[in-house]
C-alpha cells in the first residue's frame, strides 16, 4: 500500500502546463535580480561611490567569508559559527513546538483553555526581543539555555496562532464524521484536527524560522563564544564591514536553505494542501 | 429491529442578535425503520438538512423528541452513519484508511480493519484504488468512498445529505443501482435527502415531501420501484411504467403546492 502511494507522488508533483512556462521565468528572474545587486554593488564599491568602511567590494567581502571559513575569525572557524547558531534556532524551533502546538490546540478546543493562555500569548506576541532579553539574563543565566529560550519566545505566537487557525479551518463536516463514528475528543484532535491543521502549522513553521533567525542576533548578544550573530557583533565592533556583510550573507543563506527544506518536507509529507 | 423515530419534532435556530428565533421545522413525524428507505424531498431551504441533523444527532430539537427503539437520542453515535453532500473525507489518509477509520477509532485491531475496509470498498467497486489519495479520485468515486466508509461503520441507519448532488446524470443512475444493492446487502435503514424527484421515487419505500416555511411533512406516499429492481426488474422499465410517471407529478405538484395559510 505505501508502495503505490510512493509511486503516486511524482505523478502529482509533474507541473500542468501553465506553471511549466512560468516556473523558469520566476527563477530567471530572481537570479537576474540578484546579479543586478552585486552588479551595482561592485560598480559602486570600483568607482569609489562609497568607502571601504561603508562599503567594500563583493571580492573584499568574498575574501572574508574565505578568511572565516578557512582561518576563523572571532575565535571559531565559519563552520563552528553557523553550527552554534543553527543548533540554537533548530532547538527553539523543536521546543517551541514542542509547546506552542499544544497550547493552539488546547486555545481551539477548550473556551477555558481558550481564556487562560490566549491572553499570554498576546501579552508575548508584540514583545520586542531586545526588550525582554535583560529580564531572561536576569531570571535565567547566562548560557545556552537563555539564547534558546530567547529565539523561543519569538517563535511562539507564529506557532500558536498558525495551530489555532489550522484547527479552526477543519471542514465542520469531517468533524461530524468523526463524531458519528463515536470518536472522543482525544480521537477528535489526534486523527481530524490535527492532521487539518498540520498545512497551517507548517506556515506558522516557516513564520516562526524566519522571526528565530530575526532574533538569533539580539540572543547572541550577552556572553556568546560562538555564533553568527556573536560574530557579526565583534566584527562591528572594529568596523569590519565585510566581515559583517559576509555574516548577514551566511544568515540569509541558511534562512533560505531552512526554507527551501520546509518546503521540500511539506511537498513530501503533506501532499494533499491545495488539493480537493 | 430497530426503529428511528422523529415524534412531533420543531426546530429554531436561535438567531444571534438574540431577536425572535426562526421556526424551520414544525411538527415533524417520521419513522425510519432497518430495511426502510425514506428520502426526503422538498425545495431548498425547507429545512431537509436540518432534519437530517436532527436524526443524526448533530441538532437538538426545540420541541418534540428523537429516539431510537424510545431512547431519546442525545448526540451523533456510530448506529447512525452520515454520507456529505461535500464528501467529508480526510485527504491526508489513503482511500483504503479512509473507510478503516471508523472501526480505528472504535479500537478494532488492524487486520480487522483492513479486511472490512477493503470489502465495503469491493462493494461500490473501488477495489484497486485502495492505496490512492483522495484527491486522485473523481466526484462519483469520492462519494462511493464516502459511503463506504459510512458503511464499514456497521451502521443500523445510513443517513444521506444530498449525496450525490454533485454527479452527473448517467454516473447517478449508476449510483442509484449501487445505492440499492448496498441498502439491501447492508440491512441499514436508509434516509436519503435529494432534490431529485426521479431518484426519491426510484430509491424509496416511502418518501416524504417537506414543505417549507416552516418547514412540515404536506405529503407521504410509499413505492416498490427500489424493491422491484432488486428483485431483477430493468430499471428502465420501471422508471417508464405509467404508475411511475403518475406517482412523478404526485410528488411534483405536492413540491409546488402554494402554501397553505
Ligand atoms: N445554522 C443555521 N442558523 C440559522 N438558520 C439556519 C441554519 N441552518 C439553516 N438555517 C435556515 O433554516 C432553513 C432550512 O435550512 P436547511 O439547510 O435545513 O434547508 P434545506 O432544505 O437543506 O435546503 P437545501 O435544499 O438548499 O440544502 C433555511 O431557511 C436556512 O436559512
Ligand atoms: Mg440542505
Amino acid at each position: 500500500m505505501s508502495d503505490s502511494t510512493a509511486e503516486t507522488i511524482p505523478a502529482q508533483d509533474r507541473p500542468s502546463r501553465p506553471v511549466k512556462l512560468r516556473l523558469p521565468w520566476g527563477l530567471l528572474l530572481g537570479l537576474a535580480t540578484i546579479g543586478g545587486l552585486i552588479a551595482i554593488w561592485a560598480l559602486a564599491s570600483a568607482l569609489g561611490w562609497a568607502s571601504p568602511v561603508f562599503l567594500p567590494s563583493p571580492a573584499r567581502v568574498w575574501a572574508a567569508l574565505n578568511r572565516v571559513a578557512f582561518e576563523g575569525y572571532a575565535n571559531a572557524t565559519l563552520l563552528a559559527h553557523m553550527g552554534a547558531s543553527l543548533w540554537r534556532v533548530f532547538a527553539a524551533l523543536f521546543f517551541t513546538m514542542l509547546v506552542g502546538v499544544p497550547v493552539g490546540l488546547i486555545i481551539a478546543t477548550s473556551r477555558i483553555g481558550r481564556g487562560i493562555l490566549d491572553p499570554l500569548v498576546e501579552f508575548i506576541r508584540p514583545l520586542p526581543p531586545l526588550a525582554y532579553l535583560p529580564l531572561i539574563i536576569i531570571w535565567c543565566g547566562i548560557g545556552e539555555g537563555s539564547k534558546v529560550l530567547v529565539i523561543s519566545i519569538a517563535m511562539l505566537a507564529p506557532i500558536v496562532i498558525s495551530t489555532v487557525s489550522g484547527v479552526k479551518a477543519a471542514n465542520e463536516n469531517q468533524i461530524r464524521a468523526a463524531r458519528t463514528f463515536g470518536a472522543t475528543r482525544a480521537q477528535l484532535i489526534r486523527e481530524v484536527m490535527l492532521p487539518a491543521a498540520l498545512p497551517s502549522i507548517f506556515t506558522g513553521m516557516r513564520i516562526a524560522l524566519g522571526a528565530g533567525w530575526t532574533t538569533l542576533v539580539a540572543s547572541e548578544l550577552v556572553a556568546a563564544t560562538r555564533g553568527l550573530g556573536y560574530m557579526i557583533q565583534s566584527a562591528a565592533q572594529f568596523l569590519v564591514t565585510d566581515m559583517v556583510i559576509a555574516g548577514i550573507l551566511v544568515i540569509s543563506a541558511l534562512a533560505t536553505a531552512s526554507e527551501i527544506l520546509l518546503r521540500w518536507l511539506e511537498r513530501r509529507f503533506l501532499p494533499w494542501i491545495g488539493k480537493s | 429491529m430497530s426503529v428511528l423515530s422523529l415524534s412531533h419534532v420543531s426546530l429554531s435556530y436561535g438567531q444571534p442578535s438574540g431577536t425572535a428565533a426562526l421556526p424551520v421545522l414544525k411538527d415533524v413525524t417520521l419513522s425510519l425503520s432497518r430495511g426502510d428507505f425514506v428520502s426526503v424531498i422538498g425545495r431548498s431551504g425547507s429545512g431537509k438538512t436540518s432534519l437530517m441533523n436532527l436524526a443524526a444527532g448533530f441538532l437538538r430539537p426545540t420541541a418534540g423528541q428523537v429516539s431510537i427503539d424510545g431512547r431519546p437520542v442525545t448526540g451523533p453515535g456510530p448506529d447512525r452513519a452520515v454520507v456529505f453532500q461535500d464528501d467529508a473525507l480526510f485527504p491526508w489518509r489513503s482511500v483504503v484508511d479512509n473507510v478503516a477509520l471508523p472501526l480505528k477509532l472504535a479500537g478494532k485491531p488492524r487486520a480487522e480493519r483492513e479486511a472490512t475496509a477493503r470489502h465495503w470498498l469491493q462493494a461500490v467497486d473501488l477495489a484497486g484504488q485502495e492505496g490512492k489519495h483522495i484527491w486522485q479520485l473523481s466526484g462519483g468515486q469520492r462519494q462511493r468512498v464516502g459511503i463506504a466508509r459510512a458503511l464499514a461503520s456497521g451502521p443500523d441507519f445510513l443517513l444521506m445529505d444530498e449525496p450525490l448532488g454533485a454527479l452527473d446524470a448517467m454516473t447517478r443512475d449508476r449510483m442509484h443501482e449501487l445505492l440499492l444493492k448496498l441498502w439491501d446487502e447492508s440491512h441499514t435503514g436508509a434516509l436519503l435527502i435529494t432534490h431529485s424527484v426521479e431518484e426519491a421515487l426510484f430509491l424509496s419505500t416511502s418518501v416524504v415531501v417537506l414543505a417549507p416555511g416552516p418547514g412540515r411533512i404536506s405529503f407521504q406516499e410509499d413505492y416498490d420501484y427500489g424493491r422491484r429492481f432488486i428483485r431483477g426488474e430493468d430499471p428502465r422499465a420501471l422508471k417508464s411504467e405509467p404508475g411511475f410517471i403518475a406517482a412523478r407529478e404526485r410528488l411534483l405538484a405536492a413540491i409546488y403546492e402554494k402554501e397553505a395559510a
